[in-house]
């Protein structure tokens, strides 16, 4: 805590006034421990998988699960939470990043590019099961 | 007493324990101990708020004036809240311990009108339940965790147990018609919800490492259900009632 400067902050909101803060000359902080961060991955309903949404800062899983619940799950449908530490999760250098160079070329892995709609509607139409198209 | 007024008491001290905890809990909104702390701690205060509401709601339907009015125009002595919840927030470990034993009593009335005659009430219950279990599970993690943190976060969360610990058997006082609530199945009544809160909390403190003031000097605090109150309540009334008193019509 601050010693040299004695004046507190006076504020409109009474609960700063209460809070005496000092006006400055805060002690250095950073040779304070910092608690790790996890990552945090959302699912919305059972079955769906899990998306990563964020961080939280924590001492361990158990409080990183009661942040992550308040942070990413306060107001949006949520069935399931996993945090991990991110000191866990591997991850490829940037400076490797030419490993996906001619990706986006691959339109043929991507399913939507195949054209089966007409055959599909064509096998609705004629209400046919799987096996009677040989 | 006739069975409405004797529900009519039980939500009122219900709406009121939960619209002035949640007040007070919302004075550490931007001065929690870490971001996320803080808008957890928050969020939890706007939950009670939100419950508080939804008893007021109740109320009105069994013929007492609109949530607003009710939370907003009356003094201290109109109110029906527990000493425990009156307290100023202290420290944070004051203000954890209080949130440990005031949830977990909340948690189990809420268990207990999860069945009431009452269907109205019982409804609320229910859907405020999985709301109130979150509340207890982060009281508990936080105990749990400065309890077995260092010599001084266990000694200021035991200095705060003690403190705490009759203001908290306060939250039983018994109302006017218990007997009455039993036996119409309403609620279980505040003797048998307190049995219940000693078998929970109990064994939860001593694996926090804390230890349970001794028995001979368990002194319940009471007063708060039938309008007496601590100096603290007035103050918080005049400061939660501010923008209400200038303008009744004010809307964000």
């Amino acid at each position: 805590m601050a010693t040299e400067d004695q004046t507190t902050i006076e504020s409109l909101d009474p609960r700063i006034s209460r809070a005496h803060l000092s006006g400055g000359n805060h002690e250095d902080m950073t040779g304070l421990l910092h608690f790790q961060t996890y990552e945090v991955f959302h699912q919305n309903k059972r079955g769906a998988q899990h998306k990563h949404v964020g961080i939280v800062h924590a001492p361990n899983s158990d409080m990183a699960l009661l942040y992550a619940k308040e942070q990413f799950a306060r107001r949006e449908q949520t069935a399931n939470i996993w945090v991990a530490p991110s000191s866990c999760i591997a991850a490829t250098e940037y400076a490797d990043d030419d490993i996906f160079t001619t990706t986006p070329e691959k339109l043929y892995r991507n399913p939507a590019t195949y054209k089966v709609m007409d055959r599909i509607q064509a096998f609705k139409e004629r209400g046919m099961t799987p096996s009677d198209e040989a | 007493m006739n069975n409405i007024d004797a529900l009519k008491e039980l939500l009122y001290k219900m709406a009121d324990d939960q619209l002035i905890i949640g007040h007070r809990n919302s004075e550490w909104n931007g001065l929690g101990p870490i971001l996320e702390e803080d808008i957890a701690f928050s969020s939890m205060a706007q939950d009670k708020m939100g419950q508080s509401e939804h008893l007021y709601n109740l109320l009105n339907q069994l013929g007492e004036a609109d949530a607003d009015t009710v939370a907003f125009t009356r003094n201290a002595p109109q109110f029906h809240c527990s000493h425990l919840v009156e307290l100023p927030i202290g420290g944070y470990d004051f203000s954890l311990i209080r949130h440990f034993l005031f949830d977990f009593a909340e948690y189990l009335r809420f268990e207990a009108l999860k069945t009431s005659a009452y269907q109205p009430l019982a409804q609320v219950a229910k859907k405020f339940f999985g709301e109130v279990k979150y509340h207890t599970m982060h009281a508990n993690t936080w105990v749990y965790q400065l309890g077995h943190g260092n010599e001084e976060s266990n000694s200021k969360m035991q200095e705060s147990l003690n403190f705490a610990w009759n203001y908290a058997l306060g939250m039983f006082e018994p109302g006017p018609a218990e007997e009455m609530l039993i036996n119409e199945n309403i609620f279980i009544g505040e003797e048998a919800l307190q049995a219940k809160w000693l078998e929970v909390v109990i064994p939860l403190l001593e694996k926090s490492n804390l230890v349970i003031p001794e028995q001979s000097s368990w002194a319940p605090i009471y007063g708060g259900r039938i309008g007496n109150h601590t100096a603290h309540l007035q103050p918080l009334l005049s400061e939660m009632t501010e923008v209400y008193s200038i303008d009744p019509s004010a809307d964000w």
